[in-house]
């Protein structure tokens, strides 16, 4: 999923006409002091670090400034921090506005209605996961006749707002909707949304844009999550590969195998960290580079668990041989395959040609696994 | 009588010009489908594996008369297909194509749901029934006919899974493998009246996977109307807690979602669960043996 900084999901906002608060970007104390002298940010100002996680609040990532050298200051004391594993290198000043409530907004999936939904909550302004459910309100929007004007006056009650606020809600909302669809969002937040005099201002904004979608926004291609080195390459490479701690790699192919793979694993004692997953191809090139984007990981050992549908066996055992006389001896491993489905025979075959049993049963091949992971006992 | 296939479903492969369109027509074919054309738009006229091949659904069908789809079609396209299926009028459409953007398929399903139609997937292996049709791309080689009908959440773990039924010397009524995507066309929920009301199905299968409530919601329609004897996997027990939907879908699953409310909802309606896929065909075939003496 393509996260957005808090800045760029303002700048999406700022696009749909969702009313912010006056604002700008810096990467330098200096910078931060020229915004504030020029006007482009009002004081008293509030200065964020740009990092995606929450709670930026209560981990010193969010600090106050009266006047342009305390927000120097603040600039100097946020930028270069490491928060929650993320380094820092932006803040954003904004004007500290005077509000009367904080609330909560949200556009996301409901996988099960099948439907967006929306959610509203009076509690803004803490994370939404420690407010209790009966505050919590959830409507479902059908994406046909889009969201109603029943809907919108629901939300307004729930909220507790009337009268110029209620207003401006009814067009925060038509925006999120038209933002949501548009700019295909898994998640659109506005926490918190304040009622500042007679309107409302989004004073923070969490934009997640659906990976699937990412062929239809070509503005959000420089955003990357954050991902190991080899994970970078691996995606690249259109390979599914993740990297956690633990000693054994784990070659399959599809989720749900991969998954079960890794309940076995554990089951046995094991210690899976490293997965990549084949998805279905018939490159045996592809196979190539996985294998070997798997050894620069260093596991003690690799699971190959390979059901053959799309992905033939005999594609997978020609690209893994190919890999294993490329990674030079000093950094081989032990390699326990179980190959199954179309062409499993070619695919045995070749296997048995190049020194690797391939051991039928599941529960016998993981148990070898984790006992050449050991080491010689 | 089967599910969702049956004798007289006649099969068009939309986008059959591509390489897996094509390969899984000869695949589909080699199981005994009835495949009655293709369409690529701007191919019209051509034959692929020996089908015809037409510019549209609409004139495939006034062709072929098929009442069913297999969807190949590229990501950014397929919505689109699946809107042409819908409209040209063919109740059952198959989305093998991965990557299909959720806001499109929410479109695509409530759309299709409209007039009617049925998708099954996207990013799914598809329907089979051994010995009758199958539509999608699951090997053909795992299957043999059968009592156990078969859910499944996933794709490769299916075939393993059925694969192993097979081993035990058991086959299989049909399969259904719904996709793994945010928004599917026929959930658990959706198929499991399917199964109920065959009577060529005396066992069932599902396997699930970790995330979303899909499985839950099984549980539930388990528990109150489905009164044939269940096993049940779900996937992902020891993987890390990952947060796919941020923090308001934690809020939408507040307390599901995971593989132990899941594997406690399935036990409490009934069903028995397998900690590992291995185990899934020695249950069954205790089921099936237990059956056979009532």
């Amino acid at each position: 999923m393509v996260k957005l900084a808090e800045w760029r999901g303002k700048d999406v906002f700022r696009k749909y006409g969702i009313p912010l608060p006056k604002g700008a970007v810096a990467r330098s104390p200096e910078e931060a002091v020229s915004l504030v002298r020029a006007g482009t940010v009002p004081l008293p100002c509030v200065v964020k670090a740009q990092v995606l996680a929450g709670g930026r609040g209560k981990g010193g990532a969010v600090r106050f400034a009266t006047s342009a050298s305390e927000a120097r200051a603040a600039t100097e004391a946020i930028l270069g921090l490491e928060f929650k594993g993320e380094r820092v290198k932006e803040v954003l000043l904004e004007e500290k506005l005077v509000l009367s409530k904080e609330l909560y907004l949200s556009l996301t999936l409901d996988r099960s209605a099948r439907l967006p939904v929306l959610i509203t909550s009076a509690k803004g302004g803490v994370e939404i996961e420690s407010v209790d459910d009966t505050e919590i309100d959830r409507q479902s929007v059908d994406p046909f006749p889009g969201l109603t004007g029943y809907e919108k006056r629901r939300a307004a009650q729930v909220l507790g707002l009337t009268g110029g606020p209620a207003k401006s809600l009814d067009r925060v909302l038509e925006a999120l909707w038209r933002l949501f669809l548009l700019e295909d969002a898994e998640l659109v937040e506005v926490n918190p949304l304040a009622v500042v005099g007679d309107g409302l201002v989004a004073l923070d904004a969490k934009v997640i844009i659906e990976d699937d979608a990412a062929f239809r926004h070509p503005e959000f291609a420089d955003i990357r999550d954050d991902r190991t080195p080899l994970e970078e390459i691996a995606r690249e490479k259109d390979i599914a590969f993740v990297q956690l701690d633990g000693n054994i790699g784990v070659i399959a192919n599809g989720a749900g195998l991969t998954m079960a793979t890794l309940d076995v694993l554990k089951e046995f004692g094991g210690d899976p960290g490293v997965f990549l997953d084949l998805g279905g191809t018939d490159d045996p090139q592809k196979v190539t580079e996985a294998f070997l984007l798997m050894a620069r990981a260093r596991p003690k050992a690799v699971f190959l668990n390979i059901f053959g549908g799309v992905t033939r066996c005999d594609t997978v055992a020609k690209g893994l041989v190919e890999a294993m006389r490329q990674v030079p001896a000093a950094e081989r491993f032990p390699l326990i395959a179980r190959i199954r489905g179309n062409n499993e025979k070619e695919g045995i075959e070749i296997l048995r040609a190049a020194g690797v049993t391939s051991i039928p049963s599941l529960k016998e091949s993981a148990q070898a696994v984790v006992a050449a992971a050991r080491g010689p006992a | 009588m089967t599910v969702l296939v049956h004798r007289e479903t006649r099969v068009l492969v939309q986008g059959i010009t591509g390489h897996q369109g094509t390969v899984h027509t000869r695949q589909m074919r080699e199981f005994g489908t009835n495949v009655v054309g293709g369409v690529t738009p701007g191919k019209g006229g051509s034959t692929v594996e020996g089908v015809p091949v037409f510019d549209s659904v609409r004139a495939a069908i006034s062709a072929t008369r098929a009442n069913a789809s297999c969807i190949f079609v590229p990501a950014p396209f397929a919505k689109d297909a699946l809107l042409e299926a819908v409209d040209a009028g063919i109740p059952l459409s198959v989305i093998v194509t991965e990557h299909i953007p959720f806001h499109d398929m929410l479109v695509m399903y409530h759309y299709a749901r409209s007039q009617g139609a049925r998708i099954v997937g996207p990013n799914c292996p598809g329907v089979a029934s051994p010995g009758v049709a199958k539509i999608g791309i699951i090997p053909n080689v795992v299957f043999r006919p059968g009592r156990v009908g078969v859910i499944s959440r996933s794709g490769t773990l299916t075939y393993e899974i059925v694969n192993g039924i097979k081993e035990v010397g058991l086959g299989q009524s049909t399969c259904i493998g719904l996709g793994g995507d945010p928004v599917v066309g026929t959930s658990f929920v959706d198929a499991l009246p399917l199964f109920q009301e065959d009577p060529e199905t005396d066992v069932l299968v599902l396997v699930g996977e970790i995330g979303g409530t899909a499985e839950e919601e099984a549980a539930d329609y388990i528990q109150h109307h489905f009164t044939k004897p269940v096993v049940a996997y779900i996937a992902g027990r020891s993987a890390p807690p990952g947060k796919r939907m941020g923090h308001a879908g934690a809020i939408i699953s507040r307390g599901r979602g995971t593989a132990e409310t899941k594997l406690a909802a399935l036990k409490a309606a009934g069903a028995q669960v397998a900690r590992f896929p291995y185990e899934i065909p020695d249950l069954v075939a205790a089921i099936v043996a237990r059956e056979a003496h009532r």
